[in-house]
């Protein structure tokens, strides 16, 4: 590596929180807004029993069903006289758990494979990697579909499905990064003085893998809350009474030609998350990952 | 090249196998069996027995699937428990509409993304080049539902242009659902043909081409795009996949008597052979798609013949 000249460089080179998110805020302004709103809705999520006085599954009118927006009910009610928004900023809990923990898990078992396949080689590496083939083979819907009809409905199988569907193309993506560091001569100099095979992997790989990881991080909640708000779509995923932006959807399909609001708000909040996750994560990229940036 | 060719289809027929098994396997180790969940928990013990010893669910593992197995080579998927049809013929009937849906929404992904991309790498930085871009990260950040609903509920519902559902409609009802399902794929193929094309528009034989006087269209269609478009076959290969996955969804919102659509009905009957064929179909598909996409690549790039 060459010597860091110049002040702007030491900053280029510089991946401490605080710099990236200086950086993000200077160059990049929809990723920056991007970021801002995700905080927002993760308050807005966190905080919905304080916001909102009504609750998620409590029939509040059962005589307003289906009552357009007013001042007492902003976004109306649903069939059975739900408030939407109330709805609405619950669903907000479950899209963006189901957004980050199986991302987390996924990621945290595709890295270590992937690490482990690449660094290893031989053996290790063509099992972990042909399972990851036959994994990617799958269309990712009808694999979830095919797991969810197997481990049964609620939100812990939704965990552990979508991250058995992803994590093949984390360890894919880690495994090829791996490659290339193990010929680099810190590994190298690490080896000859000695150090394990698990704390060069730990130590030297992973930490030199993190900002990929966290560029796939951002880009592959997207994705996880699209599968899951698909899978509740179709009647697979989250059930009744809780409140899914997906399974608001398929409910409010039913009265698509009366009420289109009532399955367009859901849709329009996960297209706002994923948007959103897209940004971010696309900015992270130009920041983080300076080959792809100078393409 | 022949003997790469041959060397990647064993690969496949290797990969396929591992798959049928790996979906056997899931089905089986549903908690609570699947008899009394098709017969109803009240079911009588002996008939319970009966139906058991009639499928064949009996017997040891690896002799259902070693049955399974040689019934698919054989063309043979089982009987749907629901339907009460071999599970093959239901295929044979559902995917020449899922095929109609998938062929019109590649053409749409496909005419969209490399046209829009194109225009965006020729037009670079300029308005043209942002909304496209923005437009694009819309098209993947977009749900195919909510793509479909809005589609139905404006075009069909409100203006009566399209049919509302594509069941009997002949190819007009196909319009819809390929422009919802086009647009998630048009959307990733539009950047990645532009990413593509910038890059290859800075190798030096562009230069030559112009220095020869070509005109610009020529230099973008014949060196430029020819090369440009690599990456993004394999892509498309790989889109194949998630078109499958996104025509569950809207086959279900137009009812289009398609594959996921019977996947959906199998999952809602507790079908285990019609949705154990349907799975199987589906992948073998994407699986043969990338074979494809394998072999087109090594034809069109004379560089990487070697590699496959």
């Amino acid at each position: 590596m060459e010597p860091i000249k110049t002040r702007e460089e030491k900053e280029l080179r510089d991946n401490s929180f605080r710099a990236v998110c200086r950086r993000l805020f200077r160059e990049n302004k929809p990723a920056a807004f991007s970021a801002i709103l995700i905080c927002l809705m993760i308050l807005a999520a966190i905080l919905a029993p304080v916001i909102t006085p009504y609750s998620y599954e409590e029939i509040i009118d059962p005589l307003n069903r289906l009552a357009a927006p007013s001042l007492q009910h902003p976004l109306g009610t649903d069939e059975i006289g739900r408030d939407v928004l109330t709805r609405l900023l619950y669903g907000a809990r479950i899209s963006l758990l189901v957004g980050i923990v199986p991302t987390l898990i996924s990621m945290a078992a595709g890295a270590a494979l992937g690490i482990l396949a690449g660094y290893m080689g031989g053996k290790v590496d063509t099992v972990i990697m042909r399972l990851a083939d036959v994994m990617l083979a799958f269309p990712s819907m009808l694999l979830a579909m095919v797991i969810m009809y197997t481990l049964g409905d609620g939100i812990i199988n939704i965990f552990l499905a979508l991250a058995l569907v992803n994590w093949a193309s984390v360890a894919r993506i880690v495994r090829a990064e791996t490659l290339k560091l193990r010929e680099t001569e810190y590994v190298e100099a690490a080896r000859s003085i000695g150090v394990g095979s698990l704390k060069i992997m730990c130590r030297h790989i992973l930490p030199n893998c993190l900002p990929s990881l966290i560029v796939l991080f951002t880009l592959n909640i997207p994705s996880a809350i699209l599968s899951e708000s698909s899978l509740s779509f179709l009647g697979l995923g989250i059930q009744k009474p809780m409140a899914s932006w997906g399974l608001m959807v398929n409910t409010g399909r039913q009265y698509l030609y009366t009420n289109p609001w009532l399955s367009l708000a859901p849709s329009l909040a996960i297209m706002v998350v994923v948007l959103a996750f897209n940004f971010l994560g696309d900015g992270l990229r130009d920041i983080l990952d300076p080959h792809l940036k100078k393409q | 090249m022949a003997r790469n060719i041959c060397k990647r289809i064993l690969q496949t027929v290797l990969i396929l196998f591992a798959v049928a098994l790996l979906i056997f396997i899931m089905l089986r180790i549903i908690p609570g069996n699947a008899i009394v969940t098709m017969m109803g928990e009240h079911a009588n013990p002996e008939a319970i027995e009966r139906m058991t010893a009639e499928l064949g669910l009996d017997k040891p593992f690896y002799v259902q699937f070693w049955k399974y197995i040689s019934g698919v080579f054989s063309g043979d998927l089982g009987t749907s428990y629901s339907l009460n049809r071999p599970v093959s013929e239901l295929i044979a009937t559902a995917f020449p509409n899922t095929l109609r849906l998938a062929v019109c929404a590649a053409l749409v992904a496909w005419l969209l993304g490399i046209v829009c991309g194109i225009i965006a790498a020729v037009k670079k930085n300029s308005i043209l080049d942002h909304s496209f871009m923005g437009l694009s990260l819309l098209g993947v950040s977009v749900p195919v539902f909510m793509v479909a609903m809005v589609l139905q509920y404006l075009l069909a519902y409100k203006w009566k242009l399209f049919p509302i559902s594509s069941g009997s409609a002949g190819w007009i009802g196909y319009v819809l659902p390929a422009i919802a399902l086009g647009w998630n794929s048009a959307g990733s193929i539009a950047r990645l043909t532009r990413s593509t094309l910038l890059e290859v528009m800075q190798e030096d034989y562009i230069d030559t081409a112009r220095a020869k006087g070509l005109r610009q269209v020529a230099v973008i269609v014949f060196h430029g795009l020819r090369n440009a478009v690599l990456p993004v076959i394999t892509m498309m290969a790989v889109q194949l996949s998630s078109l499958l996955s996104g025509a569950v969804i809207c086959e279900t919102i137009f009812s289009v008597n398609g594959i996921g659509r019977l996947a959906v009905q199998a999952i809602e009957g507790r079908d285990i052979p019609l949705l154990q064929g349907t799975i199987l179909f589906s992948t073998a598909l994407v699986i043969l798609g990338n074979l494809v996409a394998d072999c087109l690549y090594s034809v069109l790039d004379p560089r990487i013949r070697k590699e496959v």
